[in-house]
Order: structure tokens, then C-alpha cells, then sequence
């Protein structure tokens, strides 16, 4: 769903489904699990909650992720991050607060569940085989 | 808590933020300089920093000033540093790179924390040439109310110091002599 460069919106819009803004936002805008792009020409007066959020334009206001705030080259963001990842290329401007929860445990990505079980699998494969070999020499 | 002074570096608030667990609030001061030129509003800078980086007394556990103290006019950085040291909460660090050796580029320097003990330096345009040289008294003075912690003079001619704030004497305590 992309809102485009020429759309203003005044108020909350809240949202299921990943959104890229170009256009123009004030007041709050809430995608829960979710992703939020705003866009190179998007420009945002907000407060901002999403699952992650990737700045390619402006933000003005507080930005709240549960897995990822990312700030890209040319991206701006004035207000605090509250995100367990914080990424913030070079070239992007960034004035405020970054809270990154530390106390809490970090959403996991599927790809890091998938490659924890991997690295469990080969471990337990590991300390089988010294095992497999003692017998086999038995 | 932790105040950044410099150009926000994402490795650095990595570190910060991950590794440490540090609340970041970063403050640019770089720009804000570059801002008050194009605005022509120098004068009010020192006003403008305090107005920007200023946090409620004793709330802060370090600031990381980097270098920018080399780019600010004498009465300025005397009124930022006023603010830093008030900030600071007992015990709090203050972190500060000085140059030796003036350098007549346009130029600000970036440090990247690479890890626990390496620092890289990359540099960035400025509008115009601001570096200067502060001598040591003038820095002492300006931190007062600080304690040097620690003092090195780099490969690069730069001197790296930590001050501390000192602790506040628990009430009750019997000094022992």
C-alpha cells in the first residue's frame, strides 16, 4: 500500500498492512506488526509505532519499533527512537533520544530462529560423532 | 544516560546502545554551528547549545564531546561546558579530544567506535575553516568542577582526556584518618 506524493492526511492512520508513505503526514500513525517505508519524498510530523520502520525522507516526532528503526542515507529524524535495532547510515541526520530497550529480549527474526535450530542441529551432530567413532574403534 | 555531542554515527549508538545499554540522546553540534552561520545568528550560539543539549541537572552519566570544543569560540564553549559539568551526575564521565596542532581545513572530524579499544577518524566538510588550538588552562578552567581522570597525547597530536565528576560523600560516613 503506498500513499502517494501528492496525499496530505491529518490525523491518526492506523493500518494491517506494510505501508510506504510519500506523501505527507500529521498527527499519529500506528502498523502494529507491521513495516512502515516513508519514502524520500514522505514527509512526517508524527509519532510513529510500527513492527520496523525505514526513514528514506523526514520524520519530526517520536518513532516506536518492536523489531527495527533504520534511518537511511538522506533520511532525517528528529524525536526518540524506542527500538530494540537501531541502524543509522551515513549521511542521515538524527537528532534526539535512542532507547533501545536493552532489558528486553529483541524479537527474533524467522531467519534467526531457523539458523539458532541449524547451529543447535550441528552441535548435537558434533558430540554424536566423537561417540559414533569410540564404539566404531571398539 | 548518555550525551552525544558530535555527528550521529549508527556504529556508535550500535555500541552504545547494544553493547552497553546506554539510553543515547545525540546533539549534534556540527550542524548547529553550520545552522547558526547560514542564519546569522553566531552570536546567540553559546544560547542555542544550552538550549539544545541542556538536560536537568545531575541526570546525565556521560558525555562524549569529541572534539567539538576545538570548533567553539572561547565564551561559547566556557557556556557549553557550564552546562555539561552541571548535567553530569556524580560520578559522571566526560569524554574530550583537544588538538595540539590548529588545522586550516574546512573540515569537522567524525570518530567511529570500531570496538572497546580502537577509535577511527574520518572527516567531514565544513562550510568554512573553525578549528583552533585551546590551551591546557583554559581547558581546566572551562571543566570546572571536574577532575581529570585521564590524560594521553595520541599519535596525532590530539590530547584524549576523561573527566569525572566527583561522587557525593555518602551522609553519615565517618571519614577515617
Amino acid at each position: 500500500m503506498n500513499i502517494g506524493k501528492s496525499v496530505v492526511i491529518k490525523g491518526e492512520l492506523l493500518g494491517s498492512e506494510d505501508l510506504t508513505i510519500e506523501g505527507q503526514v500529521e498527527g499519529k500513525i500506528e502498523l502494529k506488526d507491521h513495516v512502515l517505508t516513508i519514502g524520500p519524498n514522505g514527509r512526517i510530523k508524527a509519532a510513529v509505532f510500527a513492527k520496523s520502520v525505514v526513514v528514506l525522507g523526514e520524520v519530526i516526532g517520536d518513532v516506536s519499533a518492536s523489531e527495527k528503526v533504520d534511518i537511511r542515507d538522506k533520511g532525517t529524524v528528529e524525536g526518540d527512537l524506542i527500538s530494540p535495532r537501531v541502524a543509522i547510515a551515513e549521511g542521515a541526520h538524527f537528532r534526539g533520544s535512542i532507547d533501545m530497550q536493552r532489558g528486553q529480549r529483541p524479537a527474533e527474526t524467522k531467519a534467526e530462529r531457523a539458523e539458532a535450530k541449524a547451529s543447535e542441529a550441528k552441535a548435537s551432530e558434533t558430540k554424536a560423532q566423537p561417540a559414533v567413532a569410540a564404539s566404531a574403534k571398539a | 544516560m548518555l550525551v552525544d555531542l558530535g555527528p550521529v554515527v549508527g556504529s556508535n549508538v550500535s555500541f552504545f546502545g547494544e553493547r552497553l545499554g546506554c539510553r543515547i540522546h545525540v546533539e549534534d553540534v556540527f550542524s548547529e554551528i553550520e545552522k547558526a552561520d547560514v542564519e546569522r545568528r553566531l552570536d546567540t550560539l553559546g544560547d542555542a547549545l544550552v538550549g539544545r543539549c541542556g538536560r536537568p541537572e545531575g541526570s546525565v552519566d556521560g558525555v562524549l564531546c569529541w572534539d567539538v570544543f576545538d570548533y567553539l569560540d572561547k565564551p561559547v564553549g566556557q557556556q557549553l561546558a557550564k552546562e555539561l559539568v552541571k548535567m553530569l551526575a556524580p560520578g559522571g564521565a566526560l569524554l574530550a579530544f583537544f588538538a595540539t596542532l590548529q588545522n586550516p581545513e574546512p573540515l569537522y572530524n567524525r570518530y567511529v567506535v570500531k570496538d572497546e579499544e580502537h577509535l577511527e577518524h574520518r572527516t567531514l566538510r565544513a562550510s568554512k575553516a573553525r578549528h583552533h588550538v585551546l590551551a591546557n588552562r583554559d581547558v581546566n578552567r572551562m571543566f570546572e568542577g571536574l577532575t581529570v581522570a585521564d590524560s594521553f597525547l595520541l599519535l596525532t597530536k590530539t590530547r584524549e582526556m576523561m573527566f569525572r565528576k566527583p561522587s557525593a560523600t555518602p551522609r553519615g560516613v565517618p571519614l577515617e584518618f
